[in-house]
């Protein structure tokens, strides 16, 4: 049965003539016509449609593939990867900030310090995470959870989707900017192997300050950004609405970000991307991570540190090359 | 304005430009009265009477800084220049030409090595005229040679932040010099050597989120806008009035963020004391004069593979003897 509640992306029209055809045929199928082998042709063509359709995904199309309200958040990884998952909460400063969810858990049986921005996927929820953009406390709880798992030996895994850090007055106020820079800050100092996987959006200064690690995975249809491509298509060209030529000019897709070796590997997400099938997505990102995790093991502190220090300065040296 | 500037090409229309600025009068910002633009100039930027602090170029700063307005200037490396092959409503090639021809710089970092009241130091300013003083490639680099500069010459490192944040024709090329600039700072602190921003008008966005944020002392010019989002931004996202003095240098001392507001008048002394203090240098009126005239070591050629950026090549003879930079 298709599902009543899939939401189709404008650019999934195609698609969503085929899948709602098929319910029309299913229907007709149910009222006793033969038409089983009518209905299995379409599936295959509908099939086919979305394959080709997500082979070719402009930069644009994967913006709204990663911010899109069913693909799998932070939270449904924790769930789908993280046994015995303990949250955390506060900065021991101010405030707790739920737009940072921060913890500890078991990732395959062993201890392990999860960060991670989740937007919410109800008003309700959306409210209390604040869409997934931190505020200065946010980054705080994480820099104090990164410090205890670096005295602990525990190693860090960031999960990076967000819009970007909070832009409020308050936010301003305790210090924004301190609290990102300190949180990259503190992911360069860890003496533990971190891994950061872009699950979805990669915004900004928001995001580099958790996403500072040792290995940087990155989903197939994700996105990460200097700035969104609307805040730089009024920006750059003056008009809000220049913000599909401003994704692909960005070069924000991860695709573009291996190419400049920013990223260290890239999960190709399910067919029609990873809202079609989040359990597939959650498990293959979870071998993914045990993969990045045991090609890092065996390195002491300094080592730890000196992989990841040497990572982020040669990043940009060997462009011409 | 007129038609020549308009057709002739940037390196042309630079050597046309004349030494002096066009408006001989500028209106101050602050009490909008009419100052005589060299009184501004020969006040370090500062305009008399208001005190309001204009935004000083890289090289009117070094030269207010080091003693006797010598220093050495630091070969930067060379970056891969437009990684992305940008253009918005024009190319991003064109638009550095064009910064170029304005400045005179060759990106919007400018690094010198001299001596600070007879301290020696390594200074690097951020020129806000300089495509916003934007951080990219260059600008990235330019901070961590001035940082591995400073561990070679065991010396404070101070910085001088002006900047609107990313250059977003770099794209996540930009948002990666936020890390790499920490990895260097990092590398001056494991060394024990003392690091000094002065946040100047305006700092803001990726640049406060890193390396301008990052300092052991943080000094601010008065009335300099200091923040992480663009008040603009700030307003559209939740819809009301800003606070008087929102984002001003003193409203981040008021709230922690900075630790003192200076006059660029008395920077120097500050910047000097501070530096000797930090270093556990004796005071400077301690200092002997055979200690004064001693020159500072010049530093180190580039790599030869790596080509040299720095509009002017490093003097040859230590000062005070070398020509000032200028």
């Amino acid at each position: 049965m298709p599902d009543p509640m899939r939401s189709y992306l404008d650019f999934e029209k195609p698609v969503a003539e085929l899948d709602s055809k098929i319910d029309e045929l299913r229907a007709l199928a149910d009222a006793g016509s033969n038409i089983g082998e009518e209905i299995a042709k379409i599936e295959e063509k509908a099939l086919q449609a979305l394959s080709e359709l997500y082979a070719a995904l402009t930069p644009w199309q994967k913006t709204q593939v990663a911010r899109h309200p069913q693909r799998p958040h932070c939270v449904d990884y924790i769930q789908g990867l993280i046994t015995d998952f303990t949250p955390l909460a506060g900065d021991r400063k101010f405030g707790e900030d739920e737009a940072l969810i921060a913890g500890f858990g078991r990732f395959r049986g062993e201890s392990v310090c999860v960060l991670g921005q989740e937007k919410g996927f109800s008003t309700e929820t959306r409210l209390k995470h604040n869409f997934g953009m931190a505020r200065p406390e946010g980054y705080r709880k994480a820099v104090r959870l990164m410090e205890m798992a670096d005295r602990f030996g525990i190693p860090v895994l960031s999960l990076v989707d967000t819009a970007g850090a909070y832009p409020g007055i308050g936010a301003e106020e305790r210090g924004q900017a301190e609290a990102i820079a300190r949180s990259t800050d503190a992911c360069l100092q860890l003496g533990v192997i971190n891994v950061a996987v872009v699950i979805g959006e990669g915004g900004s200064g928001g995001a580099i300050a958790i996403a500072t690690a040792n290995k940087v995975l990155m989903l197939e249809h994700a996105i990460y950004s200097v700035i969104s491509p609307e805040a730089a298509s009024s920006i750059l060209w003056r008009d809000s609405a220049k913000a599909q030529e401003a994704a692909t000019s960005m070069k924000i897709t991860a695709q573009d970000l291996m190419k400049f070796g920013i990223i260290d590997q890239i999960l190709p997400e399910p067919r029609g991307g990873a809202h079609r099938d989040p359990a597939t997505m959650i498990t293959k990102t979870g071998d993914a991570i045990a993969k990045a995790f045991d090609d890092l093991r065996g390195l002491d502190a300094d080592e730890i540190r000196a992989q990841r220090r040497q990572k982020f300065l040669e990043i940009g040296r060997k462009l011409g090359a | 304005m007129n038609w020549l500037t308009n057709v002739v090409r940037p390196k042309i229309r630079n050597m046309l430009r004349r030494e002096t600025p066009e408006n001989l009068w500028i209106k101050c910002p602050d009490s909008g009265h009419l100052v005589f633009y060299k009184d501004v100039e020969a006040n370090q930027f500062v305009i008399p009477g208001s005190n309001y602090h204009m935004r000083m170029g890289a090289v009117a700063r070094l030269k207010s800084l080091f003693d006797n307005e010598t220093w050495y200037d630091i070969a930067l490396p060379e970056v891969t220049p437009d990684p992305l092959k940008f253009r918005d409503e024009r190319r991003y090639v064109d638009r550095i030409k064009d910064a170029r021809a304005k400045t005179g710089l060759h990106d919007a970092v400018k690094v010198g090595y001299g001596k600070l009241e007879n301290f020696p130091v390594v200074i690097a300013v951020q020129d806000f005229d300089f495509m916003g003083g934007s951080l990219g490639m260059a600008a990235g680099e330019a901070i961590i040679r001035g940082i591995e500069l400073a561990l070679e010459k065991r010396s404070p490192f101070i910085l001088f932040a002006a900047s609107g944040g990313a250059r977003m024709q770099e794209g996540i090329l930009s948002l990666m010099q936020m890390p790499r600039t920490t990895v260097a700072v990092q590398m001056l602190r494991d060394a024990k050597l003392p690091y000094i921003v002065v946040l100047t008008n305006p700092t803001t966005g990726g640049v406060t989120a890193s390396y301008a944020m990052l300092g052991d002392v943080h000094i601010a010019e008065p009335g300099a806008l200091i923040g992480f989002a663009g008040a603009r931004v700030i307003e559209q996202t939740i819809r009301e009035k800003l606070p008087e003095g929102f984002q001003r240098a003193e409203y981040l001392r008021d709230h922690g963020m900075v630790d003192m507001v200076v006059h660029r008048h008395d920077l120097r002394p500050t910047l000097a004391r501070l530096c000797r203090l930090l270093t556990k240098a004796p005071a400077i009126d301690a200092v002997t004069d055979a200690a004064a005239c001693e020159p500072v070591e010049q530093p180190e050629p580039v790599a030869a593979e790596q080509p040299v950026a720095a509009a002017t090549p490093p003097a040859a003879e230590p000062p005070p003897a070398a020509a000032p930079q200028a």
